[in-house]
């Protein structure tokens, strides 16, 4: 059963990521982007990740779109951009890059064993999913090894929005 | 007092500084939006303005100055125990130092400015403030993660106070140019760092650099790691080929924070740079010392050549800066402890002598935009003579003559190459500075040689006292740097120690 939920989900992930490349218009290129990020969702719960897939729901196929949506559609973009996006020689280079990086991967994956200590983790995750849950994964280490870039995020979002309000607000004077 | 990173209070010590950087920025935030509206000052047209936006900018200096006494603190505190994500080791110090340095000469530099030019100041005074904390997390990081975003945290600032001046539609034109071209570095960056952790299974630059060496790491996706990450941040120095932002950007911002951007952004980028290379990637120098040879030949030549056909002072200022980015590569690409040193030294130096120039052109500027051609210059010396001599002290030392800090400098970095056996790229060094004598030297000619073209040409040339004094201190730093460079640059090697040539020491260690 999970193993064909699998292959449902993948094909359709893969097949809405190449609606978003091929697509027309940038509101379909959009909703078909909506529909690859909800069957990652899909994974992530045949994975035993439950909080992954909410998140992504909510936050990227939720919020983040929504507000690529609004954008979209607030500056009404045309068709007229269409020929920055396609290019028979920036196809090719494209192909190219993922060909070798695919290529990269799979020798890094799929060779020697022993150079990866950390693909061996996977009976790891799963005794750590049994013991702290799907949330205690992921929130330790985002509270001890991680905090301090975790802090500096916080920093970060800050500046993000002083700087938008700074240059959007509308002068008072 | 020591510090041991496995207790997570302890990174609160080891990041003093940007807390105290952070709590700060936020403080000035608030009391920016709250001094607009204190009825007390809504009485003059004038008071409104003027009062909150000079008070504002003390109270950033303030905050400037208690987090370089939390910095000097940190210099008694030693690391035990495992590496962990934030170094506290003199190179970070040291860097510290020149960040703190800019941001207290970019706030004096702005106290006018922001007045004349109604800027919000709270917000102006705040994103210095958290530009300063990025960069000083950028010097401080063991980890790419936090390099990142250390980076992130100093450009978006520096995006937003490049555009911050929205009467002028050239500043919000650099704005977007650079943000634009800064998002599209950091996409590389990102993969860089991406494909560094997929090649040697760690963020960590002391894991990167124990797996570099004992060749654990997968070398193709190795060197495209290295390779992108080069992009990010030789981008972000502005070296050539990845310089074309630079004379629009440098042009287009508020003069005051194309002084402070010139000279910090690149400082925290050449830091970061150095450490990421020389001690992460220390091990693979192999490869990538060609990339770094050519990229500092060619920013010195191009650089160079171009900035003579300048006739606007900030963009010639701009391509002098590119070209002092390819003198930096030149350490990175000899990468051993004297260059590392050299570069150290060389970046205070810089600090100093390009904020300085930086401050003459806001002056010559009337605190605005205005007079930024070389014309403009006819004649300063004769009526403004203390604005002369502060001018061609500062562009000597850029030049690299004799008896300034700039001259001590580019000896110390060609020590550095030379130790390494770089003789090519000192050569060029060397014809590159006697090239850029011409343009440097052609302004300084024109403030003194020339004759107004006009009688009233500098009228309302005007230097705040607070600036005045921090020139001047400027012109003692630059020209005692280049007579008594020892103390110094003791210093810079001593902090550079341990820095250079890690590789080796780290594989007895755990990572």
């Amino acid at each position: 059963m999970a193993e064909i939920l699998f292959f449902v989900f993948a094909t359709v992930a893969v097949g809405s990521a190449l609606g978003v490349v091929m697509g027309r218009s940038p509101v379909a290129s959009l909703l078909f982007m909506v529909m690859t990020l909800a069957s990652v969702a899909g994974i992530y719960v045949l994975l035993e990740a439950h909080f992954l897939a909410a998140i992504q729901v909510i936050v990227y196929a939720g919020a983040i779109m929504v507000l690529f949506m609004f954008v979209i559609m607030l500056l009404n973009l045309g068709h007229d951009y269409q020929r920055d996006l396609r290019g028979g020689l920036f196809a090719l280079v494209a192909f190219v890059v993922s060909g070798a990086m695919a290529g990269l991967l799979a020798r890094r994956f799929g060779g020697d064993e022993a150079l990866f200590p950390f693909l061996e983790g996977a009976d790891a995750i799963d005794a750590a999913l049994v013991e702290k849950g799907a949330l205690g994964v992921i929130a330790e280490p985002l509270f001890t090894t991680y905090v301090v870039p975790f802090e500096i995020t916080g920093i970060l979002l800050l500046v993000a929005i002083v700087g938008a309000l700074v240059l959007a607000k509308r002068r008072a004077s | 007092m020591s510090l041991d990173f496995s207790r997570n209070v302890h990174f609160v010590w080891a990041l003093l500084p940007e807390i105290v950087l952070c709590a700060w920025g936020i403080g000035v935030l608030l009391a920016g939006v709250s001094g607009r509206r204190d009825p007390r000052r809504a009485g003059g047209e004038g008071a409104v303005e003027a009062l909150p936006s000079d008070d504002l900018g003390w109270l950033t200096l303030v905050g400037i100055a208690v987090a370089a006494l939390a910095n000097g603190w940190l210099h008694g505190v030693t690391e035990i125990g495992a590496s962990s994500m934030i170094a506290v080791d003199g190179f970070r110090l040291f860097a510290n130092w020149i960040f703190l340095l800019a941001a207290a000469f970019g706030v004096v530099m702005s106290f006018t400015y922001v007045w004349r030019q109604r800027l919000q100041a709270g917000e102006f005074y705040a994103l210095i403030l958290f530009a300063t904390a990025g960069m000083m997390f950028m010097a401080g990081a063991r980890d790419l993660i936090v390099v990142f975003l250390g980076l992130e945290v100093m450009s978006i600032s520096v995006y937003a106070l490049t555009a911050f001046n929205r009467r002028d539609r050239r500043s919000a034109e650099a704005g977007l140019k650079y943000f634009l071209l800064g998002a599209f570095s950091t996409g590389f960056f990102l993969y860089g760092l991406a494909l560094t952790y997929g090649a040697t299974g760690s963020t960590n630059v002391t894991a990167i650099a124990l797996a570099v060496e004992n060749g654990a790491a997968t070398p193709g996706l190795l060197v495209a790691g290295v390779a992108l990450l080069a992009v990010g941040f030789a981008f972000k120095v502005s070296a050539v080929p990845f310089h074309m932002w630079t004379p629009d950007v440098y042009e287009g911002a508020p003069t005051p924070v194309t002084a402070f951007m010139s000279v910090a952004v690149k400082a925290a980028a050449f830091v970061a740079f150095f450490r990421v290379f020389l001690v992460a990637f220390g091990g693979a120098y192999a490869s990538w010392y060609p990339l770094m040879w050519w990229l500092a030949a060619v920013t010195m030549v191009v650089a160079n050549l171009v900035a003579l056909a300048q006739t606007n002072v900030k963009r010639m200022l701009a391509y002098s800066s590119v070209a002092h980015a390819g003198y930096l590569l030149v350490a990175l690409t000899a990468a051993n402890e004297q260059a590392t040193a050299g570069m150290l030294f060389y970046l205070l130096v810089y600090a100093v002598m390009n904020m300085g120039a930086f401050a003459v052109v806001l002056a010559v500027g009337r605190q605005a935009e205005d007079n930024l051609q070389l014309d403009d210059y006819a004649g300063l010396g004769n009526r403004h003579p203390l604005l002369g001599v502060f001018l061609t002290v500062f562009l000597l030392s850029l030049a690299g003559f004799p008896g300034t800090g700039g001259f001590m400098g580019k000896i110390f970095l060609l020590q550095g190459a030379a130790e390494s056996g770089l003789w090519t790229l000192s050569v060029v060094l060397v014809l590159t500075t006697v090239v850029s004598y011409y343009y440097y030297l052609r302004l300084a000619w024109y403030t003194w040689m020339r004759d107004p073209i006009l009688d009233d040409q500098h009228e309302g040339v005007f230097v705040p006292l607070s600036l005045r004094m921090a020139l001047a201190m400027g012109v003692a730093v630059v020209l005692f740097l280049g007579i008594f460079p020892g103390g110094f640059m003791a210093l810079a090697r001593e902090s550079a120690q341990g820095l250079a040539g890690v590789g080796t020491l780290l594989l007895g260690m755990a990572p």
